[in-house]
């Protein structure tokens, strides 16, 4: 904690919800960092509590247990105030920010809101100026400043979703698929975009997506997330050239590569089925599904351990 | 030369809304032979989704207009009658569609819903037979076959995507037409799916058109890609020629390439396409790339480029003509 370029540090993050059949756990004890000006990669598949776990680092949803520290400061229960002066320096970008926004407000009401909200100008003037000058800075065409959203496509839509983000000098933004759900060249405009915001503002990114080979290009350090836990972090490189859990070696293993030498590869196919989040049993979230289980897999909660610098896996067979 | 499957003669599908009218498909041709594997990718609205629906003889009737011929052995789906339609839409050709919220049946058990295919296709097998392979298949996909007595609604997304292609490898076709498939499924799901479109093609020769925009997908699992911008085929071939950089390629194909992460490799920055794809309804003179490609000369703004086939390797690109005749 005393690391001043630590911006963000979890410890022991859970968020449980209630549902008729139990509890289940969304986040599991989830401790990391980020430091300043980098970005954290967060992969694993879908409903493993990356969104959740975004939102609450950001305090969007009260953590069941655990700490969020933003500059050293314990953030995890805010005042209702406390959390509107946080949303100054930390902010979201969404996979869909249609699904985040008011449909009856056109394009410029929209990134002009958090302005509003926040009662950065006085003057009607210099808010429309800097709702320009945000538009210009994500390449979003001045005509469209009276438009409605559903009237654009996805890559602009998704412009619209960061300079909304932007707008309010942000230090830290967590992007949860940015660009999950756009065509790859349009993907690559958006990606190049946020990497030259992360450069020319200094900013910290917490970085959610599916996509591996996207991750792998955004980020200096991955976290590979199963079941609400983590299996492993590590340095982006490191962790593709060393993969060590299992599951993030399925995961990689999985990833079809765009090249003639893939033709015809078959990749380690996972078997057995996934464990449910609601009461899961002790021990491994990935036993079931694990090609080298062992009975302590399944009796024990697997630690995080480091097996070489900033290499941390939580697995009891691997790594050692 | 394999037995020819599924030939496409110069489609084209315009769709009237309003009195507009957009140009989906122009000027597609495509061949399949049985069991083989054809790759279609393409940004969204290319027209990836119209030329599939136009196989099956989809299209909405009243909108959409067709030219040319889609012969499915030998028959012209496009002038079939809908009895025949249903004929080879219920025995010969099954479709993944892109969006499986839509085609599960609400009121049934998945179990059911694969059961009565599984039972059209195996007539004279019995009631244990049927219970067997709908446990398999769904096993297959990823799902606790004791979930088979569950309704749709109990499923997520990608859950339901899994059932809806669980059925239509129960159909064991003989044309299997996946439309983004995977596009919402986990790597490691997608990884089993594709796993399982591959047996199926190898143990009874379905032969199979993946549309996806995933190039990496295209490289594992097809034999041979064509790439639709615009509505039409910009650059069509064996997989080796499509992947190979060293081969001549239409600038929308090395721009879609330098758009992807490399996981292989380390790269600081990607080379996007800038711009958008044109609107359908108000498609550019010449190549309807013009806009957006880098090497834009003044006869690509006002002549549409002919398609240039050397070795069954089709660019349609007149930059790729000029480098060809120097
Ligand atoms: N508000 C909620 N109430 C109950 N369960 C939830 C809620 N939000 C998320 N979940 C569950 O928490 C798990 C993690 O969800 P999510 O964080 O959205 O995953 P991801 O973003 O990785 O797909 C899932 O099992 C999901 O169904
Ligand atoms: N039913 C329809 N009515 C009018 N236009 C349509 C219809 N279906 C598709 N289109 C238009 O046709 C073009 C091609 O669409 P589609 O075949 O769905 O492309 P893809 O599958 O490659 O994304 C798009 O511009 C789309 O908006
Ligand atoms: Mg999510
Ligand atoms: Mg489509």
């Amino acid at each position: 904690m005393s690391d001043e370029r630590v911006l963000v540090k979890v410890e022991h993050l859970k968020k449980y919800f209630d549902t008729p059949r139990g509890k289940l756990h969304a986040v599991d004890d989830v401790s990391f960092e980020i430091r300043k000006g980098t970005t954290l990669g967060v992969v694993g598949e879908s409903g493993c509590g990356k969104s959740t776990l975004g939102r609450a680092v950001l305090g969007m949803n009260p953590a069941t247990e655990g700490h969020v520290r933003y500059n050293g400061k314990d953030i995890t229960h805010q005042s209702h105030r406390e959390f509107k002066e946080s949303r100054r320096q930390m902010q979201m970008i969404f996979q869909d920010p249609y699904s985040s926004i008011d449909p009856k407000k056109t394009v410029s009401e929209i990134i002009a809101e958090p302005l509003k909200i926040q009662k950065i100008y006085k003057s009607r003037k210099d808010l429309d100026a800097r709702v320009i000058e945000l538009m210009e800075m994500v390449g979003l065409d001045l005509i469209y400043m009276n438009t409605y959203p559903h009237e654009l496509d996805g890559g602009r839509r998704q412009r619209i979703g960061i300079a909304r983000a932007l707008a309010l000098k942000p230090e830290f933004i967590v992007c949860d698929e940015p660009v999950s759900a756009l065509d790859v060249s349009i993907q690559a405009q958006i990606l190049n975009m946020m990497m030259d915001f992360q450069d020319e503002l200094h900013l910290t990114y917490m970085f959610i997506t599916h996509d591996l080979s996207v991750v792998k290009h955004i980020s200096d350090e991955i976290m590979v997330l199963y079941l609400g836990t983590v299996v492993e972090r590590a340095p982006s490189d490191e962790l593709f050239e060393h993969p060590t859990h299992p599951y993030t070696k399925a995961l990689l293993d999985a990833i079809p590569v765009p090249e003639l030498s893939y033709h015809g590869v078959e990749p380690q196919l996972l078997k057995g089925e996934v464990t449910s989040p609601i009461n899961p049993p002790q021990g491994c979230r990935f036993a079931k599904r694990c090609p080298y289980v062992t009975k302590a897999c399944t009796e024990n909660m697997q630690e995080l351990r480091e097996i070489s610098p900033n290499h941390f896996v939580a697995c009891c067979q691997f790594g050692k | 030369m394999g037995e020819k499957l599924l030939e496409i003669k110069d489609l084209s599908v315009r769709y009237t809304t309003d009195g507009v009218i957009a140009h989906a498909v122009n000027h597609v041709n495509l061949e399949l032979d049985k069991g083989e594997i054809l790759g279609i990718v393409g940004e969204t609205g290319a027209g990836k989704t119209t030329t599939a629906l136009g196989i099956l003889n989809l299209l909405p009737r009243y909108t959409a207009q067709t030219d040319g011929e889609i012969l499915f052995n030998g028959v012209n789906v496009l002038r079939a009658s809908e009895k025949e339609m249903q004929k080879i839409r219920g025995e010969h050709i099954s479709m993944i569609f892109q969006d499986p919220m839509t085609s599960l049946n609400p009121v049934y058990t998945v179990g059911d819903q694969i059961g009565r295919v599984v039972k059209i296709h195996n007539k004279e097998k019995g009631k244990e037979f049927v219970e067997q392979r709908v446990d398999e298949i769904l096993n297959l996909v990823g799902i606790p076959a004791e979930r088979k007595v569950e309704y749709p609604f109990n499923f997520s997304g990608g859950m339901k995507q899994r059932i809806m292609i669980a059925i239509a490898l129960a159909c064991n076709p003989e044309l299997l037409i996946a439309d983004e498939p995977t596009t919402a499924l986990d790597v490691t799901i997608q990884a089993q799916v594709i796993s399982m479109m591959r047996s199926l093609q190898r143990e009874l020769g379905t032969a199979v058109i993946l549309i996806t925009h995933d190039l990496g997908l295209v490289a594992n699992f097809c034999d041979k890609v064509a790439v639709m911008y615009s509505g039409e085929i910009i650059e069509s071939g064996a997989i080796e020629q499509i992947f190979d950089s060293t081969n001549p390629h239409h600038p929308y194909v090395v721009g879609l390439f330098g758009s992807i992460p490399k996981i292989t490799r380390k790269t600081k920055r990607l080379t996007p396409i800038e711009g958008l794809m044109p609107n359908p309804a108000s498609l550019p003179e010449g190549c309807k790339f013009h806009p957006r490609c880098p090497y834009c000369m003044d006869i690509c703004k006002t002549e549409e480029p002919e398609a240039v086939i050397v070795n069954d390797h089709l660019i349609k690109c007149h930059r790729c003509v000029r480098k060809e005749e120097a």
